[in-house]
């Protein structure tokens, strides 16, 4: 994917397989042979049909297929099971099915030969249809018919060089064992890519897996991937292909929960990851509900992977507390993914997902609980798988939630999920809290990457609107309190309002009648100062009248003494 | 059955009606070597009641599919029936004689 494109690169050939192109860098290479190696049942016919089918409906590459094994309408029929209707292909001469019966019980040999014959009837069905792609599937029948195998192994690479000078992409398909091609030392030489297929069986739990064990000129994925094969044919899981380079989001994923999303610094992103872990019965489902049934309100698409409960279960449990998510069912927004982790393998159930998570494209995905597949693993598997799960949501910018369970002994150590807690951006732990002889359920924030989170333990509570929050409260000694010491503290505290409140009012009704009395003795003592002003202001106009009468008198009687007269006269 | 038409395999009388098709590719000298290889085992051992017919591929190519033949030359007993191939060029008599249960197995 990221290589450097040379003049030299060679030309792939894409087969079509889901995941399997990406696995293989582009394809299968252009004008050479494959071979396709499996056991049993493992899906070596498919993948072939596959290719052939996917390259006339993708590519426009017509082709042939060369059945050593079954009748052609064994393989018609086969295939139409997963949707595969070849007989179209066949009808508008862009397929052509060449079975070739070869029964070794009626065979004999006697002096040497060749294989012109099969060179004939091949090059006849290419010509008829043009093709550019051929299979020969189960080609250990031919090699098992003849007993000569010097001139058979020299034949069929004389074979696969005329298909190579025809240009045309060849894949030939093999049993593994004791009586297979690689067994017959011609894989050396033969193909230019060689393809492993293995059903594995651990635990009673069947998986597909495939490999690129070789791949001339050209870079792969060495690893082993995993394979299903469903209603749409081989999906294969390049579960390593992906990279951490996807766009992230800055737009919040709203929980539903409004205090729990400033819990968090204002909530989880988009396309991020939310672990919530806890004892059993500490509420995990519910919030997971709560992030399901608000994501559905804004009508975005939720995919509910359910390990431990039935899908019916946990929508009536939630219907109990109101969340009702029958109608996000069945307004096509929710859709569940329910099996018991045991019924699959790991890689098949990371499988199984994806493929909903391809065809539903989901806002959010719920894993319910993910401990649940513990339960077949070790944790290392766990992990990666998880790791690989991640990515690809990721870069889909799916946003996750995951419950994981903890147990009382654990919740201290936050030990279960530390394997894993890496993976996650956000990490809600609930714990039972028990004091006063109750429990009662307490959330934490972890850790919430790319925010400032909270440090507070809160108390939630379950109730008929779902998951609420209450305020932290703490008593004299600093603890967080909850149930009904809570409780007991409110109503202490209330109380304690209340006594306030009423030493207040005594206090202000004191204060009033003091305001008052002093009031009145103001009074009094203006009146008497009043009094006293008046009267002493009678007096001094008294006083004046007295003072103005006399003048005027020493005024008469000095005009007089001017005036001559005497006052003898 | 195999046991069966091995006893009868010892009883030359029983040739009557012998079909026998021999397929080739081209005049190369294996098809020429296995013809005539064929003859001489058809005069020896089955005259004078027996027919025989030798394809070319190249000449009949979707003949090939009938007989189911993926290699040449390869020679088949068409009757009596169950039909019965020899592939190889015929060299060894031996061979050829037990793959047209002519001969008991050794």
């Amino acid at each position: 994917m990221n290589q450097l494109s040379s003049v030299n690169q060679l030309k792939k050939c894409p087969t079509g397989i889901t995941g399997f192109d990406r696995i293989a860098d582009g394809g299968l290479p252009a004008g050479r042979s494959t071979l396709i190696c499996g056991s049993a049942g493992s899906g070596k016919s498919l993948f072939g049909i596959e290719f052939l089918a996917h390259g006339i409906q993708l590519f426009h590459e017509p082709g042939v297929f060369v059945s050593f094994e079954e009748r052609s309408e064994d393989i018609i029929g086969n295939v139409a099971s997963i949707g595969l209707a070849l007989q179209p292909m066949v009808a508008a001469g862009k397929l052509k099915i060449l079975p070739i019966d070869i029964d070794a019980h009626t065979l004999h040999e006697a002096g040497e030969y060749d294989l012109e014959p099969l060179f004939i009837r091949i090059g006849a069905a290419i010509q008829a249809v043009a093709a550019k792609r051929i299979v020969l599937d189960a080609v250990e029948n031919l090699f098992s018919a003849f007993q000569d195998q010097s001139i058979l192994r020299a034949e069929f690479k004389r074979l696969l060089c005329w298909l190579k000078e025809q240009g045309i992409t060849a894949v030939i398909t093999t049993e593994k064992g004791e009586q297979s091609l690689t067994r017959r030392g011609i894989e050396e030489y033969l193909a230019d890519c060689v393809v492993l297929l293995d059903l594995r069986v651990t635990d009673q739990v069947a998986t597909r897996m495939l490999r690129i064990t070789k791949y001339r000129g050209s870079g792969h994925g060495a690893d082993e991937y995993p394979f299903l094969i469903d209603d749409t044919g081989i999906v294969c899981m390049p579960i390593n292909q992906y990279s951490l380079d996807y766009p992230v989001s800055n737009r919040v994923f709203p929980s539903g929960i409004t205090r729990l999303d400033q819990m968090l610094g204002g909530g989880i992103y988009y396309g991020s990851t939310l672990l919530v872990s806890g004892g059993s019965g500490s509420g995990k489902s519910t919030i997971a509900g709560q992030f399901v049934d608000a994501a559905c309100g804004r009508g975005e698409k939720t995919l509910y992977l359910a390990l431990e409960e039935s899908p019916a279960q946990i929508m009536r449990n939630l219907k109990s507390l109101n969340i009702d998510l029958q109608q996000w069912l069945d307004h096509g927004l929710l859709a569940f993914v329910a099996n018991r982790p045991s019924v699959y393998g790991l890689e098949m159930q990371m499988a199984v997902l994806m493929r909903q998570v391809r065809l539903f494209e989901p806002a959010l995905v719920v894993i319910d609980p993910i401990t649940a597949l513990h339960i077949d693993s070790s944790s290392l598997a766990v992990k990666r798988m998880l790791q690989r799960t991640i990515d690809q949501l990721k870069a889909r910018g799916v946003t996750m939630l995951f419950t994981t369970l903890t147990w009382a002994s654990e919740e201290a150590g936050e030990t279960t999920s530390s394997s894993i807690s890496s993976l996650m951006d956000a990490w809600i732990q609930l714990r039972s809290m028990e004091s006063s002889g109750e429990r009662s359920r307490g959330l934490y924030v972890i850790k919430s990457r790319g925010a400032r989170n909270s440090n507070q333990i809160r108390e939630f509570l379950i109730t008929h609107g779902g998951v609420s929050l209450k305020d932290v409260m703490l008593n004299a000694a600093g603890e967080v309190v909850t149930g009904s010491e809570r409780y007991l503290m409110q109503v202490r505290q209330a109380q304690a309002a209340k006594d306030r409140k009423t030493t207040e009012e005594q206090q202000r009704l004191e204060l009033e009648s003091r305001y008052k009395t002093m009031q009145a003795r103001v009074s009094a003592l203006m009146a008497e100062f009043e009094a006293e002003k008046q009267s002493l202001e009678r007096k001094w106009q008294l006083e004046a009248i007295q003072s103005s009468e006399t003048e005027m008198l020493i005024h008469q009687v000095s005009e007089r003494r001017s005036a001559g007269v005497s006052d003898d006269e | 059955m195999m046991s069966e038409s091995e006893a009868d395999v010892p009883c030359p009388v029983s040739t009557a009606g012998w079909k026998l098709r021999l397929y080739v590719v081209g005049q190369s000298p294996r098809s020429v070597l296995a013809i005539s290889n064929l003859r001489e085992i058809c005069e020896s051992h089955l005259a004078p009641c027996y027919e025989l017919e030798v394809v070319d591929l190249l000449v009949d190519p979707h003949l090939a599919e009938g007989d189911e033949i993926i290699a040449v030359p390869t020679l088949v007993r068409r009757l009596p029936t169950p039909v019965r191939k020899v592939v190889g060029d015929l060299s060894d008599t031996g061979k050829v004689l037990v793959g047209l249960q002519l001969k008991a197995r050794e």
